[in-house]
C-alpha cells in the first residue's frame, strides 16, 4: 500500500453559518486546497472528493452533496461520494480517502465534512441525532443521546468515583483551549466555581440529563472542515510537508446499548484504537496530543481510558492532576473539543484531523503542544457503536 | 417639573407600583450581574446603550432595539401607563435591559428583552427577573407575552411552556399572545429564576453608574 499524508487543511468558524450548506463546505475546501497549493479549475489534480454529512438530507433537504460541491468548486471530473456514518462520518470519509490513495486508485483526495444544524431548534436537532439509535428498542421510547450519556455518566460515577466536579474540570479545560482556537464556536471560559459550586449554579448551569449539566454538553453548531490527502510519494508537489496518516482503526459494537455485557465499556473505542496503534506501530504512550469525541464531558474521560491513554477508571484523576491540558503530560482536545469548538456532526471527524495536523506542523498558536510528533483522534458514532480512530505522525 | 394643563391631560394616570428589589446573579463566567430598576433619570443613558443595536438586522435586534428605544422614551416622557425598566449590569457596565408594564392589578404586559452581552444567558436571566417582578412583587396572575425573534420564541414560549391565547390582545401585535400564568411561573421559577438579595451597597453603587458598553458582539469593530 502507498503511504498517505495530509497536504492541506481548512476549517470554517464553527457556530452559526451565514451561508448555505454547500457554500459552507466550499469555504473549508478552498482553504484546504489553498493550503495544499491546489488551484481549482482545469488541471486541478484532485482525483476524488468525499463529503461527510449526517444531516444534509434530513435537516437541509439536500442529497448528493458531494456532487454539488464538485460543481461549486469546479473540480470536475473528480470522482465524488457523500459519506454518512452518523457523528463518525468525518473520520469515515478520511478513511475512505486514505483507502482510495493507498490502493493506488487515486493520488489526491479532498475530504470535506460539514453540517448545517442551526436551521432547526435545539430540540429538533436532538431528535434528529437520536434517529441513529435503534428505532424499536431505543428511539421509540424517547431515548436521546443526552439521555444515554446521562445514564452512562451515572454508572461511571458509581463504578469509578467520577464526580460532577471532574466533569466541570473537563469543560473548563476545553473552553480554555478554545480561547486559543479562532474557529471555535464558543469563546468563553466558564468559571469552575460559578458553574458547579455557586448557589446560582442550578439555574446558570442546569441539569440537561442528570448528572450532566449544560456545560457538560456540546453546543449545536454549523461548520465545515476539510483536508487534502495525497500519496506520500508525491509529497514534493505540495508547499508544506504532508503529515502522514500512520494508522486508522475502526470497530463497531451492538446497536442496542442495553445488549452490551458491560454498559460502561466502550468496546468499539478500545478495538478501533488498538487497530490504529497496530497499523501505526505505536503505543498509547507514544501519543503526544489527542482529539477525543467529547460530545459529553464524560466521553472525554471514558474514551481516554479505552484508548489506553490512562488506566481504566483513572481518566478523571488525570484531569484532576492537569495532565490533559496544554502543558500537561498528554493534552486532550487542544482545539476546545466538541464541547467548546462545537460539534457539526459530519464536520467533527475531519475537524479533529485538522487540529492534529496544525499541532504536528507547529501551527497551533497559543494551544501548541511543544514537540508533538504523534496525534490520536477518536471519532465516536452512535452511542459508541461505530468508532474510528486515526493516528497522524509528523514526518521527520 | 411644572406640568401644564395640556401636558397633564396627555399623561396617563400613574399607579403606585412597589419597586423591584435589586439582586445579583453569578453568571457562568463568574461575573456578578446586578439587576436593578432604572428610573426616568436613567433613560438617556439607556437610550445611548440601545441606539447602536437599532441597525443590527441579525436575530431581530433592530426591531427589538427600535421598539425598546421608543418604549424608553415613552417611559421617560410619560406616554405609557405604568411602565417599568430593569437593567442588568456587570461592574457597572450595561449588559441588558428589559421592560414591561402593569395593565391592572391582575395582568402584566411584557414588552422587550435585549441582551447586549451574549453567551451568558443574560437575556434569559433578565426575562426571568421581569416575570419575577410581575408575579412576586406586583402580585399579578398573568403576564401577556409575544416574541419578535426565534430566540425569544424558544426561550419564552417553549421553555416556559407558555399558554397560547390568540384571542387576547397584546400591545405589540406580532405573534399570537402567549401567557405566563401563576401556575406556570411556580412550575418553572426554580429552574429559571435565581439571584441573591440584598445587593451589597458598594456593588449596587457601581451598578447604578450605568456605564455604556465599549463593545457590542453584535457589531464587530464597534468603538464608542
Amino acid at each position: 500500500m502507498r503511504k498517505v499524508g495530509i497536504a492541506g487543511v481548512g476549517h470554517t468558524k464553527f457556530g452559526r453559518s451565514e451561508v448555505p450548506l454547500v457554500d459552507m463546505l466550499a469555504l473549508a475546501a478552498l482553504e484546504a486546497l489553498d493550503d495544499a497549493g491546489i488551484r481549482t479549475g482545469k488541471g486541478h489534480g484532485v482525483d476524488q472528493v468525499f463529503v461527510a454529512s449526517m444531516g444534509a438530507g434530513l435537516l437541509n433537504r439536500q442529497s448528493s452533496v458531494a456532487s454539488a460541491l464538485v460543481d461549486t468548486l469546479n473540480l470536475q471530473p473528480a470522482m465524488a461520494e457523500t459519506v454518512e456514518n452518523g457523528p463518525a462520518s468525518g473520520a469515515s470519509a478520511v478513511k475512505l480517502g486514505y483507502m482510495g490513495i493507498a490502493s493506488g486508485m487515486c493520488d489526491v483526495a479532498l475530504v470535506v465534512g460539514g453540517e448545517l444544524m442551526r436551521v432547526v431548534t435545539g430540540w429538533e436537532a436532538t431528535d434528529f441525532v437520536a434517529t441513529m439509535l435503534h428505532p424499536d428498542a431505543e428511539y421509540a421510547y424517547g431515548l436521546t443521546l443526552p439521555a444515554f450519556a446521562g445514564m452512562f455518566t451515572r454508572l461511571y460515577m458509581d463504578k469509578y468515583g467520577v464526580t460532577e466536579k471532574d466533569l466541570a474540570m473537563v469543560a473548563v479545560k476545553n473552553h480554555e483551549h478554545a480561547m486559543h482556537n479562532p474557529v471555535a464556536h464558543i469563546q468563553l471560559v466558564p468559571s469552575f466555581h460559578a458553574i458547579i459550586e455557586d448557589e446560582d449554579a442550578p439555574v446558570i448551569n442546569p441539569y440537561v440529563a442528570e448528572p450532566l449539566r449544560v456545560y457538560d454538553v456540546c453546543p449545536v453548531s454549523d461548520g465545515a472542515a476539510a483536508v487534502v490527502l495525497c500519496a506520500m510519494d508525491l509529497a514534493d508537489r505540495f508547499p508544506k510537508k504532508p503529515v502522514r496518516i500512520a494508522g486508522i482503526g475502526q470497530a463497531t459494537d451492538t446497536h442496542v446499548v442495553a445488549e452490551r455485557e458491560v454498559p460502561t465499556d466502550l468496546l468499539a473505542v478500545r478495538l478501533a484504537a488498538q487497530r490504529a496503534y497496530a497499523m501505526a506501530g505505536l503505543k498509547p504512550e507514544d501519543i503526544d496530543v489527542a482529539e477525543l469525541h467529547d460530545a459529553f464531558t464524560i466521553l472525554e474521560i471514558a474514551i481516554s481510558e479505552e484508548a489506553g491513554l490512562f488506566p481504566r477508571g483513572e481518566g478523571h484523576l488525570a484531569v484532576r492532576r492537569g495532565e490533559t491540558r496544554v502543558g500537561g503530560r498528554i493534552p486532550i482536545n487542544t482545539s476546545g473539543g466538541l464541547k467548546a469548538k462545537g460539534h457539526p456532526l459530519g464536520a467533527t471527524g475531519v475537524s479533529q484531523i485538522v487540529e492534529l495536523v496544525r499541532q504536528l506542523r507547529g501551527e497551533a498558536g497559543g494551544r501548541q503542544v511543544e514537540g508533538a510528533r504523534h496525534g490520536l483522534a477518536v471519532n465516536f458514532g452512535g452511542f459508541g457503536n461505530n468508532v474510528v480512530a486515526t493516528i497522524l505522525s509528523k514526518e521527520e | 417639573m411644572i406640568v401644564d394643563k395640556l401636558e397633564q391631560s396627555l399623561r396617563p394616570p400613574e399607579t403606585n407600583m412597589p419597586p423591584y428589589p435589586p439582586k445579583y446573579i453569578t453568571l457562568a463566567s463568574g461575573e456578578k450581574m446586578v439587576v436593578h430598576q432604572a428610573s426616568r433619570e436613567d433613560v438617556p443613558r439607556l437610550l445611548e446603550a440601545v441606539r447602536p443595536l437599532v441597525t443590527v438586522e441579525k436575530d431581530f435586534y433592530d426591531i427589538v432595539a427600535a421598539r425598546l428605544y421608543a418604549e424608553l422614551l415613552a417611559y421617560q416622557r410619560y406616554r405609557v401607563k405604568d411602565e417599568y425598566v430593569l437593567v442588568g449590569t456587570i461592574d457597572g457596565v450595561i449588559v441588558g435591559i428589559v421592560n414591561g408594564r402593569m395593565v391592572d392589578d391582575r395582568v402584566g404586559m411584557s414588552y422587550h428583552t435585549v441582551a447586549i452581552k451574549r453567551g451568558l444567558r443574560i437575556g434569559a436571566q433578565l426575562f426571568a427577573a421581569k416575570m419575577e417582578y410581575h408575579m412576586d412583587y406586583l402580585g399579578q396572575q398573568e403576564v401577556l407575552i409575544v416574541a419578535e425573534s426565534p430566540i425569544g420564541y424558544r426561550r419564552w414560549m417553549i421553555e416556559y411552556e407558555l399558554e397560547s391565547r390568540p384571542s387576547t390582545w397584546h400591545e405589540l401585535g406580532g405573534v399570537p399572545t402567549h401567557v405566563l400564568t401563576k401556575a406556570l411561573w411556580e412550575k418553572h421559577k426554580p429552574m429559571k429564576c435565581t439571584g441573591r438579595r440584598p445587593v451589597p451597597p458598594e456593588m449596587l453603587e457601581v451598578a447604578k453608574k450605568l456605564i455604556l458598553p465599549s463593545e457590542y458582539p453584535q457589531i464587530p469593530g464597534f468603538k464608542r
